[in-house]
């Protein structure tokens, strides 16, 4: 069986699970409303599901004209991800699902051109600083703007709202990835000894400091701590499988701890995040504005679930007044609203999706002939398993809550068409190592 | 560069391990925890959108029921008002709830386990609370609240029946209308009434020293450990050094020696006393602990609103043993003793019940919406506290204090009643009483047993406390047939 016939019937379980979500969702609204009719409803999820299918069906046709070696599993896999999302955006605020499908729609738009417009997508390396600056300068520019809750973190383009950190952080993944393949065999070779420390020359790892740095120090302005998380972890992932020296993520690390500790001590905000990490029930913190309500309901949300959750459409967000128990449950915290409709078990499948995803990332990566093709590969990919931890570990109090979105899941249109760009970078990558030269 | 690649992909699964386990700490490990704290509010909104389930009493009569707003979210009435604001409490969104209102809560809103859920979801049923059907009766609680508020500013009733453990009565005053707790403001005014405390149950709380009554628990002690009979003569003489302080016995009255019928019917202090010494604390404890002292009542009620009678030292219960109690005049009832009405309640039972005691419960029974019984609350034995022939030695003791000790004001015509009253002394001065009253009838068959305390009253039990527990007795006794 071809790669690109596996992936058409991995698509068909995809189909199935949204189909089943939205009966489900439809179910309990229509129990709790109290109206019949129970059988329109069905054949309307069932329209749902087969809309679905069929955009994933022509996708697939694309991906088997254009790219037939590509990972047949990667795109099913993301389809689970992306329907699951949709479902719960729906039984939240079904305009806001429509909204998420229109965003798909455009997502697999920019897939199908990413794929189609950039066949050999090693062309990027010699556009790489250029991609380097404009990334940059997607991040300058939320500070044109207003700030939303306290962070440079989007812009708005009449009613849409557009979050640049998305696109910037595959934009220095490419860069990285492209410089590290021309220097690497130099950092290692030219590293120095000093005090037991090996470190790289400073003449090829300046441009890579710079660039990064002033990533990291625009976030820094910015006040997007997840993001830069995200950037800081992919530069380490990628620095150590270009040279495959431990001691640089070590001392990489290191300084993030010091550089993590001095922004503690100057940003007030991010104090109030640390203490609300640390214990979030506290009732003086539980009242504060900005405190660890959002937290502790996250918490609340989890431990309502129980192991098998509430069900579909059973987690309480708002009161009977409409004021909400669980903020931002579309976007911040939709982990939490899964875990309290599905459950531990739902919590833990959307974590073995992920981690399914992240395994195919870094074949792809290990498959890859090139140092280029291994570098993007597993940068994109680590990029990707650092933006999942990131969020569903602060909304699970394992690190300190920094807003980011779940990737495919949480509601937000530049999410899902950065990640749909992502993916197809990944399938470009994918298809030419398993082309038989 | 394989090797890291790969090496990144174990950090990603002991990273992505590490969220796994958190999910679970939060969802499984602590979850009892975060689900019964009181900044969570779910389960107070869940129960609005529910029509919570009725409570009933034994009549049949509404004690609550749930209204159901404009807005679609339900209310609670009670149309029986302050009648049952003890012991059913209330329950409101902006409050929480409160004693039986809050033990009921999963079977008033109809909460089932979670395949349940599922089914009803599938079928389309809607969740809707069951109702709970109390012993309570309207009419002896009513008689009990009316009756202490003309004797005193403050006081309990508790009635059961001795062979069930069924709560027919469950009094205190003074209490309060539920239907007037809406929301903080109405509530902090009740909890902030320092000079009445109507939101305290006293049946189940803040005991208070049990005076005469105690002699029972002693009697009972010095009987079933074989060490007295009824014939045993004791030396009751005014005066006795108790501890090393002389006791003086009631009128300053001095006896000879006198057997233990008659030392409990004219309520010889120094003759129990000098019992209760003699048995020493380990045996009075054993005894105490199997009558329920020492412990909270195993009644279906919030366990937080319930108060362990015993010797208390500092606001701390201290065990009977310890060298801080003076066991002959804890025998006796006084020491440090805080004993509660229901307590009370359950001595004179066990005795009622020929020495068994059941375990109390207001419930009798949870009903679904289709009248089908969801549940039935069996009785249960707590404790075997004395032997059956102590247990009726004990009763005739308590017969002869009603008969023979003339105590006109408990008798009913043509039922035999056993009972024991006690005077304790208050801080107010030598006038000021909390007089006590326990008993149960009839006493050959005994179908309710009581305990009545009336607090800062000038009198003594007999006259104040006998003539409530007669009423109340009366009346359910008259019901019962």
């Amino acid at each position: 069986m071809s790669a690109r016939t596996r992936e058409l019937f991995a698509l068909i379980p995809a189909a199935l699970l949204v189909t089943a979500g939205f009966l489900a969702v439809f179910l309990s609204q229509d129990a709790l409303s109290g109206v019949g009719g129970q059988n329109d409803l069905g054949d309307l999820s069932l329209t749902y599901g087969g809309i679905f299918l069929g955009l994933c069906v022509v996708v697939h046709l694309v991906l088997r004209a254009r790219l037939g070696q590509a990972d047949p599993y990667l795109f099913p896999l993301v389809a689970v991800l992306a329907c699951f999302g949709l479902v719960m955006i729906y039984r939240i605020d079904d305009e806001l699902a429509r909204q998420q499908a229109q965003w798909f729609v455009i997502g697999l738009g920019l897939f199908t051109a990413t794929i189609v417009g950039l066949r050999d997508y090693r062309v990027l390396e010699r556009y790489r600083y250029l991609i380097a600056i404009s990334g940059i300068l997607l991040l300058i520019l939320p500070r044109a703007f207003a700030p939303e809750n306290g962070a440079y973190l989007s812009i708005r383009l009449g009613s849409l709202s557009v979050q640049p950190a998305e696109f910037a952080k595959i934009a220095i993944v490419i860069f990285l990835a492209s410089y590290l393949r021309d220097t690497r065999q130099v950092l290692v070779l030219g590293a120095r000894r000093f005090l037991f420390i090996t470190l790289p020359p400073l003449k090829h790892f300046g441009p890579v400091l710079a660039i990064w740095g002033a990533a990291m120090l625009l976030l820094f302005f910015i006040q997007d701590i997840g993001s830069s998380i995200m950037f800081y972890g992919g530069f380490l992932a990628i620095l150590y499988v270009a040279t495959n020296r431990l001691s640089f993520p070590v001392i990489g690390l290191t300084l993030f701890g010091a550089g993590s500790w001095l922004l503690y001590q100057v940003r007030p905000t991010i104090e109030n995040r640390v203490m609300a990490w640390r214990d979030p029930f506290d009732p003086d913190l539980y009242d504060k504005v900005g405190g660890s309500y959002q937290l502790a309901n996250s918490l609340y949300a989890q431990a309502d679930g129980g192991v098998l959750g509430q069900g579909f459409g059973q987690a309480l967000l708002e009161t009977p007044d409409g004021a909400a128990v669980l903020p931002a449950p579309q976007t911040d915290f939709v982990y939490a609203v899964i875990v309290n409709e599905l459950g531990l078990a739902g919590g833990v499948a959307l974590l073995l999706v992920y981690l399914l995803v992240v395994q195919r990332g870094f074949k792809i990566a290990m498959l890859a002939r090139d140092s280029f093709s291994k570098l993007l590969a597993a940068g994109l990919t680590s990029v990707f398993a650092l933006q999942v931890f990131v969020i569903i570990g602060g909304v699970t109090k394992l690190i300190p809550l920094t807003g980011v979105t779940l990737p495919f899941v949480s509601y937000g249109g530049s999410s899902i068409m950065a990640n749909f760009i992502l993916l197809a970078l990944l399938l470009l990558v994918s298809d030419r190592a398993r082309r038989s030269v | 560069m394989n090797q890291p690649i790969a090496r990144l992909f174990m950090v990603t699964i002991v990273l992505f391990g590490a969220l796994a386990v958190m999910t679970s700490w939060w969802t499984v490990v602590r979850a009892d925890e975060l689900n019964a704290a009181t900044q969570n509010t779910r389960e107070v909104l869940r129960g609005l959108k529910v029509r919570r389930g009725l409570i009933r009493d034994a009549d049949g009569g509404v004690i609550a029921r749930s209204v159901r707003e404009e807005n679609g979210v339900y209310s609670r009435r009670y149309p029986q008002g302050a009648i049952f604001g003890h012991p059913v409490g209330y329950s409101r969104a902006s409050v929480g709830q409160t004693e039986l209102e809050r033990f009921r809560n999963e079977p008033l809103i109809g909460k089932k386990d979670s395949i349940t859920t599922v089914f009803d979801q599938l079928t389309g049923k809607q969740a809707d609370g069951q109702d709970v059907i109390t012993h309570l009766d309207p009419e002896a609680q009513k008689q009990a609240i009316d009756a202490i508020a003309r004797a005193g500013k403050s006081g309990s009733v508790v009635a059961m029946d001795p062979q069930t453990g069924a709560v027919q009565v469950m009094a205190s005053v003074p209490g309060y209308d539920p239907n007037t707790v809406v929301d903080q403001k109405s509530f902090s005014a009740l909890a902030t009434d320092e000079a009445r405390k109507p939101l305290v149950n006293r049946a189940l709380q803040f005991g208070e020293a049990p005076g005469s009554t105690m002699k029972v628990v002693t009697a009972a002690a010095a009987i079933d450990s074989g060490e007295y009979d009824l014939d045993s003569q004791v030396d009751g003489k005014n005066n006795a050094v108790i501890s090393g302080v002389p006791l003086k016995n009631n009128f300053n009255e001095s006896f000879g020696s006198i057997d233990l019928v008659g030392a409990l019917a004219k309520s010889v202090n120094t003759v129990f006393a000098r019992v209760a010494e003699d048995l020493g604390k380990e045996t009075m404890r054993k005894y105490m602990r199997r009558f329920g002292f020492e412990q909270k009542p195993q009644l279906d009620y919030p366990e937080d609103a319930m108060s362990a009678s015993g010797e208390y030292r500092n606001g701390k219960l201290i065990p009977v043993t310890s060298r801080f109690v003076d066991v002959g005049r804890m025998g006796i009832g006084q020491d440090k003793l805080s004993v509660t009405t229901m307590q009370m309640a359950q001595v004179a039972a066990a005795i009622a019940n020929e020495g068994t005691l059941m375990k109390p419960r207001l419930t009798d029974r949870i009903v679904d919406r289709d009248g089908r019984t969801a549940e039935k609350i069996e009785p249960e034995v707590q404790s075997k506290v004395v032997s059956k022939e102590s247990a009726a030695a004990v009763r005739t003791m308590m017969e002869a204090v009603v008969e023979r000790g003339t105590l006109t004001a408990a008798q009913i015509p043509g039922v035999q009643v056993a009972g024991k009253t006690g005077t304790a002394e208050t801080q107010l001065g030598d006038t000021i009483n909390d007089v006590w009253f326990i008993a149960f009838a009839p006493s050959r068959d005994p179908r309710v047993a009581i305990a009545v305390n009336v607090q800062d009253v000038p009198g003594f039990g007999g006259e104040i406390a006998a003539p409530i527990a007669k009423d109340v007795m009366t009346t359910l006794l008259r019901k019962g047939n």
